[in-house]
């Protein structure tokens, strides 16, 4: 007998956390809330989320010991999934108003503003899926829900001998284009919410329950 | 290209009226928000249009029990005074906040709950109509469109942005109830002097008035008698939309 998978909300105070709760639910998660290390240390899969501002969420993530929290799942190869600033915080640093905060490290490379005449970027909208994906297998031509000012526009890792390159999903708006998607090994995150994304969301939460 | 049907609602229930008077009744909003998002609503938004004190926990029941079924963005409005109020909404399961008169009566509430929970939760709400008491032409009203605000839109839209509104809900209240066509006239004045999203609202009578609102500038169309009555169905609004060249889900 298959049990439901079990997946922890990092609750780090961050806006509506409700409907990736109930998003995870509807996927077939066992879901809960919580800012507990040990039990987002345990869980099936951590889901990071944040919305705001680079700099409040890192320091809100600091607060429930996140980026501690984060690598050791990622040591032990334990799925993280990082949506929206939950995303951004992974990379290196953030550029806000002139200021540079470190990140979490996980991957080179600075979130900075967005290039486009009108920011924030709100509403649906396409993605270029990279190739051998497994987080939009099955979605097709469908759209996602994207609400943020910030984004990273430079990938920074190159693929080496050692290093078989993430698969890096685009997005175009404004005068260019942004990461919005990242499957690297165990940790996984995307820009858009999925957990407002209607259908495709709900298609996209499932292939992350699976990889649990 | 967003569509946004708009549920004003009223102690837990969908009102809507002619010019924001004449109030009828007519359905559950947590129902409404289900049937919406079938039809490929691209976000909701709830208008508590008589939000008293004694109403607000019939809100936050509203907005999570929405929350629980309908996996599209979700904006509530309507009464909302400061950071506590945008805290318990978001708690609730609403992903971004519509103010209207706190903002007027004291802009700096803007800043606050924009650096508290980033730009991108505070939709400022604006209701306006012509008038010549105004260097653009065209003035700020507050309660459903009773009160002159005695401000300039355009001066008013400006300094919501700067303060940091991260979308602007611009609802004209000389063509609201006509279903006449949007106020493109005013949605070109906002869009010249707005960065961040416009959202177009008042005046939708038929499925081709949603093309020339997105024309003048707007980034969403906003409707809620029509689709709440059933004379246009969001589907149809979509099809128009996508025959004429805008990108729609």
């Amino acid at each position: 007998m298959s049990r439901a998978p079990s997946v922890v909300v990092l609750d780090h105070g961050s806006g509506n956390v409700r409907s990736a709760v109930r998003a995870l639910a509807r996927a077939g998660a066992e879901v809960s809330l919580s800012a507990d290390p040990a039990r987002a240390q345990a869980a099936g899969g951590l889901v990071v989320p944040g919305v705001g501002a680079f700099a409040s969420v890192m320091a809100a993530m600091g607060a429930v010991h996140g980026a501690r929290v984060v690598e050791r799942r990622l040591a032990g190869g334990r799925p993280v999934l990082g949506i929206c600033v939950g995303m951004q915080v992974l990379f290196a640093e953030g550029a806000e108003h002139g200021v540079v905060t470190p990140g979490m490290g996980q991957w080179p490379g600075r979130v900075e503003r967005l290039q486009a005449p009108i920011v924030p970027h709100m509403g649906w909208n396409t993605v270029d899926p990279a190739v051998g994906s497994r987080m939009f297998a099955g979605v097709g031509a469908e759209r996602f829900y994207f609400v943020h000012s910030y984004a990273c526009r430079h990938w920074g890792l190159s693929p080496s001998e050692q290093l078989a390159a993430p698969p890096v999903t685009w997005t175009s708006y404004g005068d260019g284009r942004f990461v919005s998607a990242v499957e690297n090994g165990p940790l996984w995150a995307t820009q858009f919410h999925p957990e407002k994304s209607g259908d495709a969301g709900a298609t996209l939460l499932r292939n992350w329950l699976a990889t649990l | 290209m967003r569509v946004i049907p708009c549920l004003d609602v009223r102690a837990g229930r969908v009102v809507k009226g002619v010019n924001f008077v004449d109030l009828r009744d007519a359905g559950d909003p947590v129902e409404m928000a289900a049937v919406y998002d079938a039809e490929g609503a691209d976000e909701l938004c709830f208008l508590d249009i008589t939000a008293s004190s004694d109403d607000r926990e019939t809100t936050y029941d509203m907005v999570s029990r929405t929350a629980e079924q309908v996996f599209i963005p979700l904006t509530v409005g309507g009464g909302v005074r400061g950071t506590g109020d945008v805290e318990r909404l978001l708690r609730a399961g609403a992903d971004k906040v519509a103010m209207v008169t706190a903002a007027v009566e004291r802009p700096r509430v803007i800043a606050e709950v924009a650096e508290r929970f980033g730009s991108q939760v505070l939709v400022l709400s604006i209701d306006a109509r012509r008038s010549d008491t105004q260097p653009s032409g065209f003035e700020v009203t507050t309660h459903g469109g009773r009160r002159s605000a005695g401000l300039d839109l355009l001066a008013w839209a400006a300094q919501g942005c700067a303060l940091g509104a991260g979308e602007i809900l611009l609802n004209s209240m000389d063509a609201d109830g006509t279903k006449a066509g949007f106020d493109v006239e005013m949605v070109a004045a906002v869009r010249a002097v707005c960065p961040v999203p416009l959202i177009a609202s008042g005046g939708a009578g038929a499925p081709e008035h949603f093309g020339p609102a997105v024309g003048a500038g707007a980034d969403a169309v906003l409707a809620a008698s029509v689709f709440h009555f059933g004379e246009l169905r969001i589907g149809d609004v979509k099809r128009v939309l996508a025959g004429e060249g805008h990108p729609v889900r």
